[in-house]
């Protein structure tokens, strides 16, 4: 099969819609325009009913009833309202929360805006591998405790967390446990009965869906979950999110939550399959290359590697027919490497020089391939043109011992 | 980020990639910048101690493609140059001619800091300067 360029490899980013969402989001713009909020005409009816289908098939995804999904713009909006809406809701019984250092800004710029108003939050180290240890927050839990936030899997990494067991813990100190579920939902098993979780964000474009659109789990009962809106209106989605049905956009997250739901054993060995064709193709190829976070914890589509002495925006602007993200500086608008590998104990060196590929429902295995191939070729060129590649290989300098002058 | 068609240029193509015996006493040897900063370049010149015209300049480069070009382009400039005047070549000069944007300046400085370590280098070496550990421990400070 030949090969179209450029090749998205950036999946955790946003995926593709699945023609089959747009098909079934299409008659929701014009023939069942209406608003799911008229309750008195056929039109209201009809979109009504689309938007319930959808909130059914969100529900079954994540193993949850229609009556606990909200529907919201997207995982930001359903960050901030689990965590405000519980912060605000319970202030009198605590106002202490725990989140870990590798979570979305969108929880962590949340938690921060809530320690300005007088929230405690207690930010828990990661292992090496990515993960929280469980003792970490066991030691960190207060009275004063309300909320725990941890993410299922992280976005940069894709490293999963030890959910299941965290639920257990937040259950047993009747804490409840909100999980930012973005990258996890669809590809792996979420399933908050299992995993004890109350409050869990969902985010359709990263699952073949629409973008603008994204739901919060909210658990109704044992225990139920009570939050303070942050969007005052008219009062839909049970008073906990005004403002007018986005419906095309709810039946397609449905609908994508839906093909997810079907089709997840498949693609997950389609997908592992392919990224350990990269992951192998690569590393077998070039030498100190090393993957960041663990990979026995890890979402089946991820691969996160360091490309020692290669600066990783250099390594971008050489596979510019390829789509990836890189944790270097260079590439963020902060000039800081990834926080998430400096978390991880990654130094600010190999930090530079690490790639991201997110792979994704319509990536083949002639485009994986392709990237290798790629990616082998520019790193080699690079590597000679690194200074640091030379006095590693030809004079034996352990580059990072050296006293560098910095500014 | 779009870069500027000459900084692709010097990304696709980089002129005198590579290195000089830095045990030369005619070569001078610049090496600034940082791993962890995501920047370190190498610059070496090979001076004619008589007419102090720079006859070959060599660079290595790890860092974005603009600091790549940046070096690369500073070979260039300082070949057949005489010392003094690769020393009046400003990081400004290099922006202009590589279209930088603002977040890449440092790039740009970083290329004239080694022209001047290079530089520096080659005049310790032929003792019109300070011995190179003395000025490496200073550095270093």
């Amino acid at each position: 099969m030949a090969i179209k360029l450029p090749i998205y490899f950036d999946n955790h980013a946003t995926t593709q819609v699945d023609p089959r969402v747009i098909d079934a989001m299409l008659p929701y713009f014009n023939e069942k325009f209406g608003n799911a909020a008229s309750r008195n005409h056929a039109f209201g009816w009809v979109a009504e009913e689309g938007v319930e289908e959808a909130r059914a098939q969100v529900a079954q995804l994540i193993n949850a009833t229609p009556k606990e999904i909200v529907i919201t713009s997207g995982a930001t909006e359903s960050d901030n309202l689990a965590i405000k809406g519980v912060a605000a809701m319970y202030r009198e019984k605590g106002n202490h929360i725990i989140t870990q250092v590798t979570e979305h800004k969108a929880v962590l710029d949340t938690c921060k805006r809530l320690e300005k108003e007088g929230y405690e939050v207690t930010y828990l180290p990661v292992e090496k591998d990515g993960r929280i240890n469980l003792d970490d927050l066991r030691r960190a839990i207060t009275p004063k405790t309300i909320l725990i936030t941890i993410m299922y899997a992280n976005n940069e990494i894709g490293v999963i967390q030890p959910i299941a067991e965290i639920g257990k813990i937040a259950k047993e100190k009747g804490i409840f446990f909100h999980v930012d579920g973005v990258q996890a939902i669809g590809k792996i098993p979420v399933d908050v009965q299992k995993d004890g979780i109350d409050l869990l964000s969902i985010s359709a474009h990263k699952l073949y869906g629409p973008k603008g659109v994204g739901a919060l789990y909210v658990r109704r009962k044992n225990p139920r979950v009570q939050l303070t809106a942050i969007i005052d209106g008219g009062g839909h989605e049970r008073g906990m999110r005004s403002g007018t049905l986005n419906v095309p956009g709810i039946v397609g997250l449905g609908k994508a939550c839906d093909l997810c739901r079907q089709e997840m054993a498949e693609e997950t060995v389609k997908l592992s399959g392919l990224r350990d064709r990269l992951k192998n193709g690569i590393m077998g190829k070039l030498d100190e290359t090393y993957i960041n976070g663990s990979i026995e914890h890890r979402l089946p589509h991820n691969i996160n590697i360091s490309f020692a002495y290669v600066e990783g925006e250099s390594l971008l602007m050489g596979i510019n027919d390829i789509a990836v993200s890189s944790g270097s500086a260079c590439t963020s608008a902060t000039l800081e490497p990834s926080y998430v590998l400096k978390a991880l104990g990654v130094g600010e060196d190999l930090a530079h020089t690490s790639i991201r590929f997110g792979l994704g429902r319509f990536n083949t295995v002639e485009e994986v391939d392709y990237v290798t191939g790629r990616v082998v070729e520019t790193v080699e060129r690079l590597r000679e043109l690194s200074p640091l590649y030379e006095m590693a290989k030809e004079e034996g300098i352990d580059v990072s011992k050296m006293n560098w002058k910095t500014a | 980020m779009a870069y500027s068609d000459k900084v692709i240029d010097h990304y696709n193509n980089p002129r005198n990639v590579g290195s000089l015996d830095k045990k030369d006493q005619n070569v001078g040897t610049g090496l600034v910048g940082a791993p962890e900063c995501g920047d370190v370049m190498k610059l070496q010149m090979k001076i004619n101690p008589e007419t102090r015209v720079i006859e070959d300049a060599k660079f290595k480069t790890f860092g974005c493609g603009s600091a790549i070009a940046s070096s690369s382009l500073a070979t260039e400039w300082v070949r057949g140059k005489t010392v003094e005047e690769a020393l009046a070549i400003k990081n400004t000069d290099i922006v202009r001619e590589l279209s930088l944007p603002p977040v890449k300046i440092h790039c740009s400085v970083l290329a004239e800091d080694a022209i001047k370590a290079a530089i520096s280098d080659w005049k310790k070496k032929a003792g019109e300067e300070q011995t190179a550990e003395a000025s490496a421990t200073s550095a270093h400070s």
